[in-house]
Order: C-alpha cells, then structure tokens, then sequence
C-alpha cells in the first residue's frame, strides 16, 4: 500500500483495520509547534510521544523469544520437557531402587499370568522379570531422552550437511544431493527405519538410534536447502555480495545462521517423533535386544504388548510417559515455530 | 503441462531405479551374504557352491545387476526363503488386505478430518476448536499401536461391539474373488460376508487413520483459517452470497488444495501404520508380511519386494496427486 | 431523505489482553440519491472501517460498532444478519482496493459476477452467464465471452477492476461504496477506471461513497468531502469550497502536499510533519495537535466540537487556517 500524502506505514496491513497501525515509532513532536504552547502543556505532549516511543524497536530474536514467552501453550510443553529432564538427570536420586535388579520377593510370585502390582516396597509393583516398575520408569527417562536427543542430533547433523553443501554450491551438487533425499523420501518413514534396521544383522540400541536419524536426514537436508535458497535471494545477502563479502563467508554468517532456525524448530518436533518411531520398532520386535535397559518405547512396545491382558499398567504407564513427553516436544516445537513466523510479528 | 508431467514420470523412474540399485547392493552385502541368509551357518562348502552357481553370484556384479533388474521388471522376484512360494504370490494375498484398510482408514481420515477442520477454523478460540486442537495433539503424540490395544481392549474386552482380529468371521461363507472381502461380498453377492468384513474393519481403520486425521484436521483449519482472511471471502461476503456458496465455492475450493497435497503424503503414513496396526489386530496384510519377514528370519527376496513395492505406491500416489493439482488450480494449468 | 444517513458510527476494537482501540469515533455523515461523497484521509484514518461498518462486513468478534446507519429507513446496523445479507450486493455493492486478491483465483470471472445476478435476481446459470456477459462488455471488458471462462491471473489488472465493477454494479445497486478502487493500479489505468466510475453514476444514478487518500480522485469526483483524522471528522465541505478555502489545518496539509507544476521554482514541498503514530488521543485534545502548525493551548483541553462552518460545511478546528488556495 503507498501512500503518497504520508510516510509509508510498516505495520498497517489493510488501511485502519489493523489497530497496530497506530502503534508505530513515533518521530516525535518538533520543537517549534511545541514551543508555543504553555510548559505544562509542552510536557504532558512529550510524555505522550514517550508512551508510544516505547513499544518501538525491538529485535527479531528477542522479539520471537518475547513472544515464546507469551504463549502460554509453548510454556506448558517447555515445563513438560523441562520436568522430563530433570527426571531424566535425578534418576538415580528419585528412583527407590536399581532398575537392573531382579527382587526374590517378586520374582518368587511372578507366574505367565500374574504379575505382583503395588506394594508398599515397589509402589508400581513388578515388571515381568521381578524388577521394581517404578524404578524403571524414573530411569526410562534416561534411555528415553538418549534415544531422542542422539537420534535427532544425528539426523540433523547429516541433514545439515547435506541440505548445506546443497544449498551453498546449487548446480550439479545440488542434483545428486537432492535424488539422493528423493531416494529416501520415497519410502514412509517408519518403512525406511524397518528396512535400515533389516540391514543390520542383529539388532542393538544403535541400529535403532541410526535408523530413526537417518528416516529424518532427507527432512533436514530439504528444510535447510529451502531456506538457503530463500535467503539467496534475500536484501542482505544480496548487499553482503554487493559489498564483495566472499561467497564461503556469506554462506557460514548470513545464510547458515538465519536458515538454522526452521531447522531448531524442526529438530524440537523431530525429538517427538524420534521417541514415538523408537517405540514403534520396539513394538515390532527390530529394539534393543538389551533386556537390563529401561527404555519406554522398549517396556511398552515389548512387556507393554506381551501382557497388555495380565497387567495392562506395563503398558499403560511407558505410554502416558511417551505421549506427555511427545506432547511437551510438540507443543514447545510449535510456539517456536510460531515465534519465528513473520507472520505473527507486531 | 504434458513436459511437467514427462520430467516427473523420468524423476519417478530414476528414483526407484535408484532404489532398487540400492537394494541389490544391500543384498549383496549382507552380513554372512545372502547365501548365508538361505542355507543358514551351518551348510556345506560344496552346497554353498552350488548354491552360488545357481544365484548366479559367481557372475560380475554389473551383470547380476542387470540379471537381478531383468527379473524385477518382469515381476520375478524369486521365492520366499520362509514358506518357498513365489514372492509375487505372497505378496498377492496380503496386498487386497492392505489396500482395503487403507482405504477405509483414508475415507474416515477426510470424510471426518476436512469437516472437523473447517468447523475448528469457523469456531476459532471456541471449544470445538480447542477440543479439536487438543484432539490432533494428542492424535500425533500417542503410539498408534498403543491406541490399537486400547480400543481393543475397550470394544472387544469390555464392551463387545466388534471383533478382536482377523479380517471376517470363522462362520461367514466368503467367495475369493478379488481379495477385498468387502468388494467380494458385492459382487457374489453374498451381503452377510460384506456387513462381516466392515464390522472387521472398523477397529483397525480407526485406529490407523489416527495420524492421517488429525493431521488433515490441522491443515484444513489452518488452511481455512488463512482463505476466511482472503479479500475474495470479503468481496464474496460484500456480493450477499449464500453461506453455502461462501463456503462452498470460496472457502473450500481455495482452502482443500493444500489438504489434497497433504492426503497425498499421508499414504506414507498409512503404509507406515499399516505395519503396526495389522499386528495389534492380526490382519493379514502386506504390514504382518513385513513383520513376519524379518523377525521368523529374514526373508530378503519377499523384503526387497515389500520395499520396491511400498515406494512405488507411495511415489505413484504423490505424484498423481500433483498431478490432480494441475486440474483443481487453474494457476497451474496455464504453466 | 437521505439514501445513506450514518449517525454518531463508532468501532471500537477489543482483542483480548490489549486495550481497546478506537478506529471510528462517532462519525456522521450523509449521501443523498445520486450523489458522490467523498472519504479522505491518510491510512490509519478510518475510513476503510467506516465503509466496513457500513456493510456489516466486519469480524462477528473483537470489535463493537455502535451508532446507526440508516439506508432507506432502516438501520442496517439492527438487521438480523440474514436480512443485511439480503441487501449486500443489491442495494450496496463495494469495489475494493486490491482487484487480484479481491477475486478468487480458482473461479472463472463468468461465474464471478453471474453468482451475483442468480443469487440477488434470482436468474438462472445460463441467463445469468449472459447478462455477466453484457456486463463486462458494459464496464469495457473487451472480448467478454472469452472473458468468462478465464482466471483471475488470466487478465490485467485494469480488467481485474473493471470486472470488480462489474459484480458491484449488476444488481443496479443505489449506493456503491468504492474502497481505494485505484490505489493498486498503474497510474494511466487509474484514469480510465475513475472515468469509468464516473460514466458508470451517471448513467444509473447510482450513489457513490469514494473512500480514498488521494485528493485528485476526490477533486475529479465527489460532490462532497469528509476529511477524516484519528477516527472523527475534522472538516466537510463541498467539493469545490474544501479546494478553494480549506479550513482545518490538516486539510491545508494535505493540498499543499500534492506536487503542483504551477508552483514557483524552488518552492518546496509542504509535507505534513510525523505521521499518525504521533497522535494524541481525541480525549486529551485535538488528535492532530502534535502534527499541526496552528496549535494552540485549547487544543489540548478537550476535544475541539465539530462546528457548521458559514459556508454549509462543518469543521473540528479551534484555530482553523483563513489563507486561500488556488484550486489545483
């Protein structure tokens, strides 16, 4: 919209109906129409151009985090997130017992249909091997949050790379790379996890870790690309070039750093998915053959499922775990993704 | 339009060539071999000789490639190492099993998931909105195969309105004539073994249109949410048009197209919910096919075949799903 | 009596967790049969929310319109929403500013304006294509029967308008409100579509109400001018005396703004100082005050009343401006 009779107007989308058009950084009031009026007059003026300066100039980072702050649906799954660490860090100091150790005053109760449950001792009662419930659920945190975080780390770390490398030289590295993702998308997710973990010829926790970074290299690589591409064609990348800034500096300070963001939101939705492809593979029998770890989507996925009729608790507990840390990830993934938006910038 | 869709069709080849190329690598390198993997560890140099021979391993590698592509081409994909029936043929009786699940699945994911969505942006900050919100949240947060028990549990333990698995009841007298229980039903007309397939099918197809719904339900809101703030919704409103025809012919028409987009991608989490939900509910599928080829050990001929095929289907959809594009937005049909 | 007679028009803005913000503050103002009014003023003014109000068109929820509009005896704010429906695209039509975005883009511009016809006139499809057909030949569309069966994107930006016209004007509307109809368009397209707005009042009689920032629209067309400011009038008048002796400060600031070729060489450009961001609210005085040259001490207790001036119009000034200007 241009308005010939006043200075264009940054933040009016449609003329008046956006009430933060008038919210705009004042030039302040100019000394001569000031000067003839009384000095109560000329300082209660300026106080009112104050009052409006103020709501001016602020930064786009710490704008975005203003706004995270904000929401109180991205606050509520940071604390979920926040309280998921905490558990995972404390565990050996929350835990009443070794999640390793096998109790004779379970075990000698346990039978193919019944499985001891709560007792003063083992407040969630026993897993199908005589080990303290409870204990493996605080320590499952650990397994869970490892999991994750090394699965997405990896994930973004190639995905990185590739989307960069693709992004940064375009032309025929740019074609190979991307068929190379093409490749990867062509499978569901879950079906490429399945087929990676096949490959191995036994599986362990690191095929799993692997095959869940690998299913999201493709949708790093891709996001990253996307915005390097959209930031080459941007105002200040194009100055940067116009001021003979060298092509591997403008791609490492201008374009990397601002094309990394869509790629943190990403990656705080992948931990999410991470956490649920893990479990899934469990349930499929392609886990971690390890029967001492205590990982949720493991104690879901395997005891959960096996007696899910003797004592549905086994599963019931890992996967209210799973779906609240999986919500927490998702919602504190999306007020930052929102945060970001320009669209939502005020 | 025709050169858009010839460069996607030569993308499309070049990618399940590239697939495939990638799968005779991986069978060859598997540990042990796959001549390992059919004998077993404890065979005789002399069979496992014969055996080579007879693959063709003793060959040069382009030349098995080029024999092991020959044979992908004319649909021979060997026999299965578990029950040594022709890979095809497996895979021919679990595919209708499949097929038909994720179909039913993929209708109630957009006959409820475009409405839901649409109501939600309509009503936005209302409680339907919130609730739908909340839905999808927890629709995309919780193991669908723990879902899967769930229901289970609930509709077939505790209340008993459908059954606990399979695909039809031991009683129901079904022809096979295509596969698809339901179609079959039709066409012998045998409506006892229709109503009995779909009575089957309700638990599962809920359960995998979990993802697809609330996933369709959060675009279509969005989407929606983005077309009620189009000016041509104003002009539309500023016309005195119907709410139907608003609705219709201005909102939806604009808001479904990414939501197409979308139901082109959720095929990929069908397959993928496929596998899990077939073995909550025991059905017979290409899901239960891939499970059972890897845990009963490996069964890499039928695996290779599942592979090609669930990339084949997923890259196919999507791209006539693009394709559909170009004949509901008049802005790509012109290009 | 009035076609149009808005009384004491407020919208007051209320989202959640912000303060409310008046956008329209008791604005009134008449349009008799035929007549062309125009609504002046810088974005941000009002204005557009006033023809929105106007038309019922604005969000069910976060804002309060209160006062009254009467049209034809009734007051359009107090109809069921059904009824208002009934008369949107009838008795009012509306052209907005952006003629792209203002037509869907995934329906042909045939079905665009026969929608209209069918729904207010109850036409069939097929009759309703043919008169669509004599309509865009009307608005000087050329090749109309090609037209139909084209997008949107299909066609220019002149035509886009001209088709806008077109949907407004095919009920025979008694009132059109025109929000900006040229703010988007090339400059020498500007000129026709005024033209055509023009021929196009003429011929039917139709009332326009011409919202714009632009005061040679204003001076080729409208037979009145409010000047809006802040929300409030500040100053009407009849076209030819607002050119000739404007008399709120504003109003002088905007007249002196346009570029003038008959100006003395040298001279410079009168700018309006700030903008509207450093506005005051009407509740501590005038809204103007930081921006105006003619300031005085009364302009910052209270809200200056909005008083007929001799010349029939009415003006919000305690110390308005008494130099003439030459009509540009």
């Amino acid at each position: 919209m241009s308005d010939p009779i006043t200075r264009p107007t940054v933040g009016a989308q449609r003329d008046g109906v956006d009430p933060a058009a008038v919210e705009e950084k004042p030039e302040g009031v100019t000394p001569s129409a000031i000067g003839r009026l009384g000095e109560r007059k000329r300082a209660r003026l300026d106080a009112l151009a104050q009052a409006s300066a103020d709501k001016g100039g602020v930064s786009l980072i710490r704008d975005a985090f203003r706004r995270l702050r904000r929401n109180p649906v991205a606050i509520f799954g940071a604390a979920i997130v926040a309280l998921f660490v905490l558990v995972a860090i404390f565990a050996p100091l929350l835990a009443p017992h070794d999640p390793a150790q096998r109790f004779d005053e379970l075990t000698k109760n346990l039978t193919v249909d019944s499985i001891p449950g709560a007792s003063s001792d083992f407040p969630l009662g026993s897993d199908p091997l005589g080990r303290d419930f409870l204990s493996r659920m605080i320590y499952g945190s650990r397994q869970t949050l490892f999991v994750g975080v090394v699965a997405t780390l990896i994930g973004l770390a190639l995905g990185v790379l590739i989307g960069a490398l693709s992004g940064a030289f375009g032309g025929w590295i740019d074609n190979i790379l991307m068929r190379f993702t093409d490749v990867m998308l062509a499978l569901p997710a879950l079906l490429l996890a399945i087929s990676l973990v096949a490959m191995a010829s036994r599986s362990s926790q690191w095929t799993v870790i692997l095959a869940v970074a690998i299913v999201n290299v493709p949708i790093f690589a891709r996001l990253l690309r996307g915005s390097m591409l959209a930031q080459r064609e941007s105002d200040h990348v194009l100055a940067a070039r116009a001021l003979g800034v060298k092509q591997h500096s403008i791609v490492l300070r201008h374009m990397l750093p601002n094309a990394m963001t869509a790629v943190i939101v990403q990656a705080t939705l992948t931990l999410s998915t991470a956490i649920l492809e893990a479990a899934s593979l469990s349930f499929l029998g392609l886990g971690d053959p390890d029967i001492n770890r205590a990982e949720w989507g493991l104690m879901l996925g395997v005891d959960g499922q096996r007696y899910f009729e003797v004592r549905p608790e086994l599963a019931y507990y890992p996967a209210i775990a799973i779906i609240v840390v999986a919500l927490g990830f998702t919602l504190l993934g999306e007020g930052m993704r929102e945060a970001i938006d320009p669209k939502n910038r005020r | 339009m025709l050169r858009v869709i010839v460069r996607r069709l030569l993308q499309l080849v070049v990618t399940l060539i590239a697939l495939s190329a990638l799968i005779f690598i991986w069978l060859r390198n598997l540990p042990g071999g796959p001549v390992e993997a059919l004998l077993g560890e404890r065979a005789t140099p002399a069979s496992r000789a014969l055996l080579i021979k007879a693959l063709g391993y003793d060959q040069p590698v382009l030349v098995q490639y080029a024999k092991f592509m020959q044979r992908v081409l004319t649909g021979d994909f060997g026999n299965s190492i578990r029950t040594g029936d022709p890979v095809t043929e497996v895979i021919g009786r679990a595919f209708p099993a499949t097929i038909e699940l994720a179909a039913v699945a993929m209708i109630i994911a957009v006959g409820l998931g475009v409405p839901l969505g649409y109501l939600a942006a309509r009503h936005r900050g209302r409680l339907l909105d919130n609730l739908s919100i909340a839905g999808t949240l927890l629709g995309i947060s919780i193991p669908i195969f723990f879902l899967g028990y769930l229901l289970k549990d609930v509709f077939t333990q505790n209340i008993h309105w459908f059954p606990p698995s399979g695909r039809i009841s031991t009683g129901v007298d079904n022809t096979d004539v295509t596969g698809f229980f339901v179609l079959d039903g039709l066409l012998t007309r045998e409506f006892d073994a229709t109503g009995d397939a779909l009575w089957h099918l309700i638990l599962p197809a809920f359960t995998l249109a979990t993802i697809p719904l609330a996933v369709i339900v959060r675009i279509t809101r969005a989407s929606v949410l983005d077309v009620l703030n189009e000016d041509y919704v104003r002009t539309a409103e500023a016309k005195g048009l119907r709410h139907k025809t608003i609705r219709g012919r201005h909102i939806l028409r604009n808001a479904l197209l990414p939501v197409v987009t979308t139901i082109g991608l959720q095929t990929g989490a069908l397959l993928s919910g496929a596998v899990l939900t077939e073995k909550v509910y025991n059905w017979g599928g290409l899901g239960t096919l891939i499970t059972d080829s890897i845990s009963g050990g490996r069964d890499y001929p039928v695996l290779q075949a599942l592979i090609l095929l669930a990339a084949l289907v997923f890259v196919v959809v999507n791209l006539l799903v693009d394709l559909s594009y170009a004949f509901i937005d008049p802005r790509v049909r012109v290009r | 009596m009035s076609l149009l007679d808005v009384r004491d028009l407020s919208v007051v803005f209320q989202r959640r967790g912000e303060r409310p913000f008046t956008a329209v503050d008791k604005v009134s103002f008449s349009v008799e049969p035929g007549q062309t009014v125009g609504l002046v003023g810088e974005s941000g003014c009002g204005k557009s929310v006033t023809s929105l109000a106007i038309m019922g068109l604005l969000p069910r929820r976060g804002n309060k319109v209160t006062g009254q509009v009467m049209f034809d005896g009734a007051d359009l704010l107090a109809l069921r929403p059904d009824d208002m429906r009934d008369r949107r695209g009838r008795d009012i039509g509306m052209i907005f500013q952006d003629p792209l975005s203002s037509l869907n883009p995934v329906v042909p511009i045939g079905t665009q304006v026969a929608e209209v016809l069918e729904r207010h006139r109850g036409m069939d499809r097929k009759a309703a294509l043919k008169e669509a057909r004599e309509l865009l030949d009307a608005v000087g569309i050329p090749d109309p029967n090609r037209r139909l069966k084209e997008y949107p994107h299909q066609i220019s930006g002149g035509m886009r308008q001209r088709a806008l016209i077109a949907i407004a004007l095919a009920c025979k509307p008694r009132l059109l409100i025109a929000d900006e109809p040229t703010t988007a368009l090339d400059v020498t397209i500007q000129a026709q579509i005024l033209t055509l707005l023009k021929q196009l009042v003429d011929e039917t009689g139709t009332a326009l109400i011409m919202i714009t920032h632009d005061l040679g629209v204003v001076a080729g067309l409208c037979d009145t001018v409010n000047v809006l400011y802040g929300g409030k009038v500040v100053e009407r008048a009849a076209r030819h005396e607002l050119f000739a002796r404007p008399r709120h400060p504003y109003t002088h600031g905007l007249l002196n703004s346009v570029p003038r070729l008959d100006s003395p060489r040298g001279e410079r450009l009168h700018a309006i100082r700030g903008s509207v961001a450093d506005n005051i609210p009407w509740a501590e005085g005038c809204a103007f005050a930081p921006r105006c040259d003619n300031v005085v001490d009364a302009c910052l207790e209270g809200t200056p009343p909005l008083e007929p001036t001799t010349t029939g119009g009415d003006l919000r000034c305690n110390n308005p401006v008494t130099e003439e200007v030459a009509v540009p």
